[in-house]
């Protein structure tokens, strides 16, 4: 049986690694894009939710899959060697009657089987966050939250997909989807026709697009922007638990985190875009300052504005009313929506995979699948920074690019990006991006201090040679995004050239 | 340990090649070590003139200057690395520090007395001077800009906004233009110029290059590639205006908006760092608050001039002879050098009557017709003006640092 999934962000990832568990598939996994999860997986706050701020009568789906997908990114960071920390996360009441909207929480907390989590007073907050807002009433603690790399997630489960068989087509856009008798039978895209018994429309913000290829277009997708501060490695204070506030009608909540890169971020705001502003992933002045002004109230106090290193947005799928379109349908049959896929879907992308594998595909189609006996689930990578001296020695003598640091500010190595450079090219990446190549180094390359201003030309070289690329042909993340325009003469030969004419 | 030596320097630019070299005419054992593939650090692309006025007393290219001190390096035959990083500098005792390098033949532990950092500066980018927008190709540094004209020859882009009227940013705005690219405009935040007077005759005066002071770029706008900037005037107190917002449609930015001491390593060793220079605090022989290393160049404060840079690599090569023969800089009183009106930043911070010290240093705001004055010792000069932009640079002797007790003041006033 063929499977198409369209979209390679972190679901239809996912999707693609679950069903590379089973045989007698052949699945293409279909990416508009240079790279697997350049979209909406790579720019958002890289939380592992707990699960308990989803109402189970609402959205029964997120509440459920929610703590399924927590438990499961436990495991599946491990496999794929994705950097992950589980720190907890403590939902701060600034004032003593937030502490009511606390409450409100562990009753969630409960109904939906979320475990460990408890009210704390004032003291405690302290004791488990020191740096927390000194004058805080108490917080909601709930140990089982976590973080992990999100930009290394997408690239890493379709990298492990592939390895199990899976077919990536990335820079393969859907143009159409082909419907004969009810039946789903292949997609029409810019390089092609691929024959489908099933689709799977994983396609983010906009899986409303390709839901209207096949017919189902009773809901639209609206991209909700959330901008973000990163501060440099060493800016101080840092939190060691992931710290937000208590939701308020005007604000779902600020997060404060240390993310897996070292440094402090902060973020992010909520901004309805309309419909069309779907690539708008700009930062703002008045957004910006919105996360400022709320991130103080966590904390003691933030790093000085002069520590900032980097400022960004990224942009939410946010479906009607905040349902997630997860479903197979009778008419087209073959046909799978996980469209909507809005917060806590990063958490709960491994759950929402086995739901539609388990529950669609198995229930609904009753299609039967065999587990294949061989499966690897494993997926090695090695950070020449995070090993200890003997290892890095190993390394370095196997292949003395590892001796060479690329990016001082954190430490990257030739030998690291060539690593991920081959990677790609297995994964069948066509195009070898300097943002691909960023996503997939841990710490991430070119986002430190210097944010790229010294290493940037060092790793594009290293690409030039590596794929036989012009050095001004590579690009940032794909056609359209390169780095120079031509050789240095190139505008003084035009000029020559217009001349003659 | 595989070997030890009288001093490491960490750097080779302008700064750890003189300081190389002065070290091993002195006699001792020196090693380099270089984080690129080649030795010179940034002057290599710098194909402009202005180099080596004071130094060489010759008008040369940056690429000149540099080869002259290449050149000596070679023939003197120091050794050196180039494609290693320090990772690491252990204090280890008073007379010896411990080097962790990793290099293309495995991680090494390089034991000296003395080490002269000489790391260079690295450049303020598009985040920390707050530019909101889309974060779309076409954004470079201005040094990333020339490293790829200069070393690699390829060209960023066609129409191009500076951002920042500094001497990196008026260079660059020439560089373009001399490739056939449109240099838009030159956007400067402060309400002078950034840069030396001569730089902005040669640099935008003479190409017809609009240079707008008192403005900041304050968003970038762009699908894939930069396609606009939209540019606005700034208060006293460089705020932005509302209501002044300018779109420049554009298709590349270059951030010349200033330079940072790079001093990741050494901060791990525990130097004290001056908020003014965001580089150490040291004294006269250029050595740091951790006894016997040494710092010299752009690391230690962004300079104006590679001739100014040199000199620094060689006091400080002198710092780490003295630290070599006496085990130690002898026990002396220090005297602070206190920064009085007008004075926004100097080095070195503490001086002694046991030397001449060449003093560095940067006004706050630019004044005409003044006195330069160091009260405690009753020296005084007249100057016509003084600004940001040029370092003053000025030589106390000993028996006038002798003069003080335990600070001397350095300050701008008026010529009455």
């Amino acid at each position: 049986m063929k499977v198409v999934i369209i979209g390679a962000g972190v679901v239809g990832a996912s999707i693609a690694r679950v069903l590379s568990q089973y045989e007698g598939l052949e699945i293409h996994l279909l990416e508009k894009n240079a790279d697997a999860g350049l979209g909406v997986s790579k720019a958002n706050t890289s939380i592992l939710h707990p699960g308990h701020e989803d109402e189970p009568d609402k959205y029964p789906l997120r509440a459920k899959l929610c703590i399924k997908g927590n438990r499961l990114w436990y495991q599946w960071t491990k496999e794929l060697g994705i950097p992950a920390k589980w720190p907890g996360e403590l939902m701060i009441a600034v004032e003593e009657e937030d502490m009511k909207v606390a409450e409100h929480y562990l009753e969630l907390a409960q109904r939906n089987g979320v475990p460990g989590v408890r009210l704390v007073d004032h003291d405690e907050l302290l004791k488990l966050e020191p740096n927390a807002n000194p004058n805080a009433a108490g917080a909601l603690w709930a140990p089982t939250a976590g973080l992990l790399s999100a930009t290394m997630a997408a690239p890493a489960l379709v990298e492990n997909a592939v390895e199990n068989g899976v077919r990536f087509h990335p820079e393969t856009e859907v143009t159409g989807i082909k419907i004969e008798k009810g039946e789903v039978k292949g997609v029409e895209t810019n390089r092609g026709f691929i024959e489908a018994d099933i689709v799977i429309n994983a396609a983010g913000l906009y899986s409303d697009k390709i839901s209207k290829m096949a017919g189902i277009d009773y809901f639209t997708v609206h991209p909700r922007k959330g901008e973000y501060f990163i501060f440099d490695d060493d800016a101080e204070p840092k939190v060691t638990k992931i710290v937000h506030q208590t939701p308020t009608p005007i604000t779902k909540g600020v997060y404060v985190i240390t993310e897996l890169n070292g440094g402090l971020m902060i973020g992010p705001t909520a901004q309805d875009l309309p419909e069309d502003a779907k690539e708008d992933t700009s930062t703002t002045r008045e957004g910006l300052e919105f996360v400022w002004e709320w991130a103080q109230k966590l904390i003691k106090e933030l790093p000085p504005r002069s520590m900032v290193i980097r400022t960004f947005a990224g942009l939410r799928p946010e479906p009607p009313d905040g349902r997630w379109i997860i479903d197979a349908y009778d008419d087209p049959w073959g046909f799978i929506n996980a469209a909507g896929i809005r917060s806590p879907g990063f958490t709960s992308a491994p759950a929402i995979a086995y739901y539609i594998v388990e529950e669609l595909i198995q229930g609904k189609l009753e299609i039967k699948l065999t587990r294949k006996s061989h499966w690897n689930p494993y997926r090695r990578a090695l950070f020449f920074k995070s090993l200890p001296p003997e290892k890095q020695n190993e390394l370095i003598k196997k292949n003395p690019a590892y001796g060479r640091v690329v990016c001082m500010c954190r430490g990257i190595t030739e030998g690291d990006i060539l690593d991920v450079i081959n990677r790609m090219k297995r994964m069948g990446v066509k195009t070898i991006t300097l943002d691909g190549i960023k996503m997939r180094t841990w710490p991430m390359v070119m986002a430190g201090t210097c944010q790229g201003s010294y290493c940037r030309i060092r790793i594009a070289n290293i690409i030039a040679r590596e794929t036989g690329t012009p050095l001004w042909k590579v690009t940032l993340k794909g056609k359209g995004t390169e780095y120079g325009i031509g050789d240095i003469k190139v505008l003084l030969k035009e000029g020559v050239k217009e001349n003659a004419e | 340990m595989q070997n030890e030596y009288d001093v490491v320097v960490i750097g080779g630019g302008p700064a750890g090649l003189a300081a190389a070299i002065k070290s091993k005419e002195l006699g001792l054992k020196v090693l380099l070590i270089e984080n690129r593939e080649f030795i010179g650090g940034i002057p290599i692309q710098c194909v402009h003139p202005g180099f080596g006025l004071h130094y060489f007393r010759e008008d040369l290219t940056g690429t000149e200057f540099i080869y002259r001190l290449i050149e000596k390096f070679r023939e003197m035959e120091i050794e050196h690395y180039t494609n290693a990083h320090v990772l690491e500098i252990i204090p280890h005792s008073y007379r010896h520090k411990i080097l962790k390098v990793v290099t293309e033949k495995g991680l090494l532990n390089i034991m000296t007395k003395t080490v002269i950092y000489a790391t260079g500066a690295r450049e303020r980018h598009i985040f920390e001077i707050g530019i909101t927008g889309h974060r779309v190709a076409g954004i470079y540094t201005a040094g990333e800009a020339q490293t790829m004209m200069d070393i690699y020859g390829i060209m960023p882009g066609k129409e191009i906004v500076i951002v920042g009227s500094g001497d990196v940013g008026l260079i660059m705005a020439r560089r373009f233009t001399l490739e056939g690219a449109h240099v838009k405009a030159v956007i400067e935040l402060m309400p002078y110029p950034g840069g030396l007077t001569r730089n902005i005759v040669q640099c935008l005066e003479d190409f017809g290059i609009p240079l707008y002071l008192s403005h900041a770029v304050t968003r970038v706008e762009g699908r894939k590639r930069v396609e606009k900037v939209i540019i606005t005037k700034v208060d006293e107190n460089l705020r932005p205006i509302p209501g002044t917002e300018k779109e420049l449609e554009c298709d590349t930015v270059v951030l010349a908006a200033g330079l940072v001491p790079y001093l990741k390593v050494i901060e791990k060793a525990g130097v004290i760092i001056d908020p003014a220079t965001k580089g150490p605090v040291v004294n006269s022989y250029l050595e740091t608050s951790v006894p016997g290393i040494f710092v010299a160049g752009n690391a230690l404060v962004i300079n104006d001039l590679v001739d100014y840079v040199v000199e620094q690599g060689e006091e400080a090569a002198m710092g780490a002879y003295e630290f070599v023969k006496n085990e130690g800089l002898s026990t002396v009183k220090w005297k602070k050098l206190v920064k009085g009106r007008n004075i926004r930043l100097v080095v070195p911070h503490y001086v002694s009557e046991a030397k001449d010290v060449m003093i560095y240093a940067r006004v706050a705001k630019p004044e005409e017709n003044i006195k330069l004055r160091f009260p405690e010792i009753g020296k005084e000069m007249r100057l016509p003006f003084v600004k940001p932009s040029e370092m003053i640079r000025i030589k106390l002797r000993k028996r006038d640092i002798a003069k003080a007790e335990d600070k001397i003041t350095m300050e701008v006033v008026p010529n009455e």
